[in-house]
């Protein structure tokens, strides 16, 4: 199908984006890669009286390494960033949470501020910044305002994100040196939406006990979820894999839709929480192996 | 700076470059950059399946990425470099990727075939020496309904083998 008609402004800095969406509100709507807004307008899901194309908009290009942060313009194609040396070496679990994210095709466009304001429950970037606890950078008239992700997402498509805000940037902690990642997902076609997804990021101390554990869980609920993870914190690593994937499985109230059950999405988020974990700790013996 | 505004419904004259070549043509703002394409500029080698990015037909090279057409719109492509199926080789002759296809029988009905081919050239640049996996992983952005894919992937296994060796 063809999208409705709309005007087409096309900005060449993020000032005048904010002015422009800050006068026309929710009539407007923000056009970045288009991968998802695309289909929305082309299936007349979305019918906006305006378009804003943010994607000639230099200062939403970059990615920079801010003292404890790296900050992702929001316009950072999902190619870039996959390519960026700095997000392989300081957000490494965002690099391995990448190539999972639609195809080839549609990476070389979508960019990872559109995922972010989509907020698909199933979204892989979302899931990587939630687990990372990192942050959604927001910009309106008004003024610039940070919002941690954990808190950003509220639902299945539903974010913090005002009528008039427009996402500039995500914020990513670095990473420590040490530590180790695991992206583990089931779709029911490398691309597809994930059925469930696990994220997993930890470091590990000279005793073999759990220094620093967060672990990501999403599809399974309306947004992804950062599972609570602080019981688990010093105890000693061979032993958390199994009771890890309990422990999530048991604290998330798994969604059911037309391809899968509730009972399915949690018989999979054990599976897929016990496979992020166990990688991420092989990566963590394997680097302590080099050391020794 | 200024921002561009094109008004809903108005036309405008768009300028990109096409296969190597300036072009021009008449838009309006909602036009997919697929059907510019095909209507105004009569590049026919894009094929419109889905009109909503899943099915990789209408894939080209934008700027050297290969990208959808149909999620894009033509208001979008001021001045862009874009590469169809029909600039991947010099008229008349096949490339190297054809030429294997064309081997392997690599397409039947030939609707996906030009989005593929877009696809195959700008993953074997930076891919060139690509296995199974990778191929696969890349194809899954298509959709084919006659081969079943082995002959593709055996097209393109050939065709980067081929090409390796000359490079």
């Amino acid at each position: 199908m063809k999208p409705v008609a709309f005007d087409y402004y096309r900005p060449q800095a993020l000032s005048e984006a904010v002015a422009l969406l800050s006068d026309m509100g929710d009539e407007a709507t923000i056009l970045a890669g288009g991968m998802t807004l695309g289909p929305m307008l082309n299936l007349r899901v979305a019918r906006p009286r305006a378009v804003i194309d943010i994607s000639r908009i230099p200062a939403l290009k970059t990615i920079s390494v801010q003292s404890n942060v790296v900050l992702t313009g929001a316009g950072v194609t999902q190619s870039d960033a996959l390519r960026s040396e700095v997000i392989q070496r300081e957000v490494p679990l965002l690099a391995m949470a990448l190539p999972w994210v639609g195809h080839f095709q549609t990476r070389n466009r979508g960019t990872l501020g559109g995922s972010v304001a989509h907020a698909d429950p199933s979204a892989e970037i979302p899931l990587a910044l939630v687990t990372y606890g990192g942050a959604v950078v927001l910009q309106s008239r008004r003024g610039q305002r940070r919002v941690p992700a954990r808190e950003f997402f509220l639902g299945a498509l539903m974010t913090q994100r005002r009528s008039d805000e427009i996402i500039a940037a995500l914020e990513w902690p670095r990473c420590a040196p040490n530590a180790s990642h695991a992206f583990a997902e089931i779709a029911q076609r490398h691309g597809d939406f994930a059925i469930v997804a696990a994220a997993c990021s930890l470091r590990l101390d000279t005793l073999d006990r759990v220094e620093e554990l967060s672990l990501g869980v999403g599809g399974v609920e309306g947004r992804p979820i950062a599972v609570a993870v602080n019981s688990f914190l010093r105890r000693p690593a061979g032993e958390i894999a199994a009771d890890l994937s309990e422990h999530a499985a048991a604290n998330l109230t798994p969604m059911e839709d037309h391809s899968v059950s509730a009972d399915y999405r949690t018989a999979l988020t054990k599976v897929l929480v016990a496979r992020a974990v166990s990688s991420a700790l092989d990566v963590a013996r394997q680097r302590r192996g080099h050391l020794q | 700076m200024t921002t561009l505004h094109r008004a809903a419904g108005e036309r405008f004259t768009l300028e990109l470059t096409l296969n190597g070549r300036p072009r021009c043509g008449q838009a309006e703002p909602r036009m997919l950059l697929c059907d510019f394409l095909r209507h105004e500029l009569q590049a026919f080698g894009v094929h419109v399946g889905c009109e909503h990015g899943v099915c990789g037909a209408c894939t080209i090279l934008v700027d050297g990425r290969a990208v959808r057409s149909c999620t894009q719109y033509a208001s979008q492509a001021d001045g862009a470099e874009i590469v169809t199926v029909e600039g991947l080789a010099q008229p008349g002759t096949l490339n190297e990727v054809q030429r294997a296809f064309a081997k392997h029988h690599a397409l039947q009905c030939g609707f996906c075939t030009p989005g593929i081919l877009c696809s195959v050239a700008h993953f074997l640049r930076e891919t060139p020496h690509p296995d199974e996996q990778q191929i696969r992983d890349m194809l899954s952005g298509h959709i084919c309904r006659c081969t079943g894919y082995a002959s593709i992937v055996t097209a393109i296994l050939e065709a980067a083998t081929a090409m390796a060796k000359d490079a």
